[in-house]
This record gives C-alpha cells, sequence and structure tokens, in this order.
C-alpha cells in the first residue's frame, strides 16, 4: 500500500509527466485552449493510460520476456526471447486499443462518445501512452508488478490532467492580457509551462522514501 | 519544387521544431546538451530518412484505409533497429537519451512526413525530403542544446567556454529552462517573420 502510494505521489508531483518527463508536450499545448476540452481530453488520457498499462503489462510479461510464466514457456518449454519486438508491439497493442474503445463507446454510450470522441484518435501519437507503457519496465529502480503498473497508469494520466487543466486555466484569462505580438499563442504558452515547471520544481524537495 | 528546394525547405522555412511545432517532447527533453541533441537528432534523421523512402515505395500497394497502421510498424522497425544499434555501439549515449529512443515511434515529424509527403511523392524526392527535414530537426536541438549547455553549465561538449567567473543558470539545465528557451525562441522566430513582412 505504502509503495502504491510513493508510485502515485511520484507520477503526479515530482516526476510530472508534462513538467519533468516532457512526455505528452503536443496534446499539452494543442489542446489547453480551452478548459473544457482539457478536462475532456485529460478523462480520455486516464481511461487509455490505465488500460494501456494494463494490457503491455500482460504483453510483456507473457508473450515478449523469456521468463517461467510466458505463455511460450508453458507451451514449449523454450525460453523465446521476445524482448526486442517490445516498441512495435506496444505501439501497435496501444494504437489498436485505442480504436477498440473508440468504437466500444460509440456503440454503449453516444453522450461519452460525443465528448471524449474526438480526442481518442489525438491519444494514439501521445507519447505519454508509449512512455507510461515503456516506463513501467524501464523505470529507475526496478520494473512494476501488474497492480503497481496499474496504479502508475492512473495516476501519470492525474498529473497529467492537472498540469493541462493548470494550463487551460490560465489560457483562458490569458485571453485578456496584452501580451507582446510575437508571444502570441504557442511561444507564451510555453514561457508559461516553464514558470509551471519551476513551481513544479519544489515537490522534487519531497523526500518520501 | 526542385530537388534542393526540397531539401532546404525543412531547414528554416519549414524547420519541423521552430515553425510546425512538431516533436516537441524529444526537443524539450535532450536538448539539455550538445551531446545528446547530436545524437537524438542522427537517430530521428536516420528513422525519418528511412520510413520516408520504404513508405514511398509502399504507396501505390498500401490501401488508403490501413495506410496508419503500416506507416507505424515501418516506422517502429527502424526505430527498434536504432535502438539495439546505439545500445550496442553508444552505451553512454543510450542510456541518457533512455526512454526518447523508443520514442522516436510516435514523434510526430516521422509520422508526419509519411503521411503528407512519402505517402504521394516519389522516392528520391522522398529521401530528399527526410533528409531536410531530418537534418532540420537535428539543427534546432543543436541550437537549444548550444544555449542551455553553455548558459546553464559553462561548458560546450564538456569543456570549460566561459570559465570559472562565469556563475552557470543552472535553471537552463532543469526541466524549466527547455521551456523557457524554446518559447523564448519560437518567440525570436515570429518576431522576425512578423519584421520581415512589413
Amino acid at each position: 500500500m505504502e509503495k502504491l502510494l510513493i508510485i502515485a505521489i511520484g507520477a503526479i508531483f515530482i516526476s510530472n509527466f508534462v513538467f519533468s518527463r516532457f512526455l505528452g508536450i503536443c496534446p499539452y499545448i494543442g489542446v489547453s485552449k480551452s478548459l473544457d476540452s482539457a478536462i475532456g481530453m485529460g478523462m480520455a488520457v486516464i481511461f487509455v493510460m490505465t488500460l494501456a498499462s494494463t494490457v503491455t503489462w500482460l504483453i510483456n510479461t507473457y508473450f515478449l520476456q523469456p521468463t517461467e510464466s510466458n505463455l511460450f514457456y508453458i507451451l514449449f518449454a523454450e525460453k523465446i526471447d521476445l524482448s526486442y519486438l517490445r516498441t512495435i508491439a506496444f505501439i501497435l497493442v496501444i494504437a489498436s486499443l485505442v480504436q477498440f474503445v473508440e468504437m466500444v463507446i460509440q456503440k454503449v454510450s453516444p453522450t461519452l462518445y460525443s465528448s471524449l470522441g474526438i480526442y481518442l484518435p489525438l491519444i494514439t501519437t501521445n507519447c505519454a501512452i508509449l512512455g507510461v507503457a515503456i516506463l513501467n519496465f524501464d523505470n529507475i529502480d526496478r520494473p512494476y508488478n501488474f497492480i503497481e503498473s496499474i496504479v502508475h497508469g492512473f495516476t501519470a494520466g492525474i498529473g497529467f490532467t492537472l498540469a493541462l487543466v493548470l494550463m487551460a486555466g490560465i489560457r483562458e484569462k490569458l485571453e485578456m492580457a496584452p501580451v507582446p505580438r510575437p508571444l502570441q499563442g504557442i511561444p507564451i504558452a510555453f514561457i508559461m509551462a516553464g514558470l509551471m515547471a519551476i513551481a513544479f520544481l519544489g515537490f522534487s524537495g519531497l523526500s518520501i522514501d | 519544387m526542385s530537388l534542393f528546394n526540397e531539401f532546404s525547405k525543412g531547414l528554416y522555412e519549414k524547420n519541423p521544431v521552430f515553425r510546425l511545432a512538431l516533436g516537441l517532447c524529444p526537443t524539450l527533453a535532450v536538448s539539455n546538451s550538445i551531446e545528446n541533441a547530436i545524437g537524438m537528432g542522427l537517430a530521428a534523421t536516420f528513422v525519418l530518412v528511412c520510413s520516408n523512402v520504404i513508405v514511398s515505395m509502399m504507396r501505390k500497394a498500401v490501401p488508403n484505409k490501413i495506410r496508419i497502421p503500416i506507416y507505424i510498424v515501418v516506422i517502429a522497425t527502424f526505430v527498434t533497429i536504432v535502438d539495439l544499434v546505439l545500445e550496442a555501439t553508444r552505451y553512454e549515449l543510450h542510456k541518457s537519451l533512455g526512454l526518447f529512443i523508443p520514442l522516436i515511434v510516435v514523434n510526430c515529424i516521422i509520422l508526419g512526413r509519411a503521411e503528407a509527403f512519402a505517402g504521394k511523392n516519389g522516392v528520391v524526392r522522398s529521401f530528399v525530403d527526410g533528409l531536410g527535414m531530418g537534418i532540420g530537426f537535428t539543427l534546432a536541438l543543436l541550437v537549444l542544446g548550444f544555449v542551455r549547455e553553455l548558459l546553464g553549465d559553462g561548458k560546450l561538449i564538456g569543456i570549460s567556454i566561459l570559465g570559472e567567473a562565469f556563475k552557470p543558470v543552472l535553471l537552463l539545465i532543469l526541466p524549466p529552462g527547455a521551456f523557457l528557451t524554446l518559447g523564448i525562441f519560437l518567440g525570436l522566430f515570429n518576431w522576425i517573420d512578423i519584421k520581415r513582412s512589413k
């Protein structure tokens, strides 16, 4: 339980996906123009990240890594190391997962689809999703287990949403502000993100071990 | 458009980072030193050129509906090659680029060029376009890496330049510095545009 809390606080604040890992910058700048779309995108990212963490963990453990629990080992009693296929396998799984989720939501809940639908295709090329799937295995100390991966995916999504919603709130106010012409639009968004990243840098002083 | 224009448009006029604002995640993450910038730039250029050539060769055989998954598989294949080669030959660089090597797959510059250019144009043109865009990306990383390493550490490629008296602006090496530097550069390019159009 304590470990899970450490992972959660780490993913939301200390190594926030946007401000300290630089993942998902394109949607962060692109979708943060209004608060409504920021919340919609955030929800979609949390959902897909949790799902992607779950599925990629299962794929990596039962198909790619040469361990005792690998399905090929159980079937053929021979260790086959497919871990070099990880990048290709993960991106394909994520792309088809997003497509699948989109179809399911469209069938099951048209209202949810009308609010999340337009953000789902954008998510395939969101590097935060592939990033969280890879980080579940390649993080500094050790690969996460199943539950830890799900928690990491979910909280990383929350961290991303937090950054996105904060930014959208500021950018809505910024519409009224007299910004110099060359800095209008994306440049000022980056400078704002820099200032917010300085604030988030404060969390790196948190010692949670 | 002549072949040379096809090449040179990626350098300034349609620079993927400063003009099109694409591929920003790796730009921010690995521009903290010149060495990382060159490594990342060359890796991405290799993937971009190879995927452009392959996509362009396949463009008549690929059904329109499933073109994106096919492009992604092509790109992911070359990224895996780069990943394994770097790990075997440049281990230190591979370690410091870390997560961002597999993430070349989702770099929007590469999929963007496959979709917008290589899927519609011939092999030679696609090759030249990929090379130009890749070098443009590398140049953008270099410019950011130069500023951040020089001011943030007082060094270039590990050699002290500004001397002992210079107090490094540590912030520029840290994550916020990436956002601030890129924001200021984007503003600078906009400013040049506005000046020119007057």
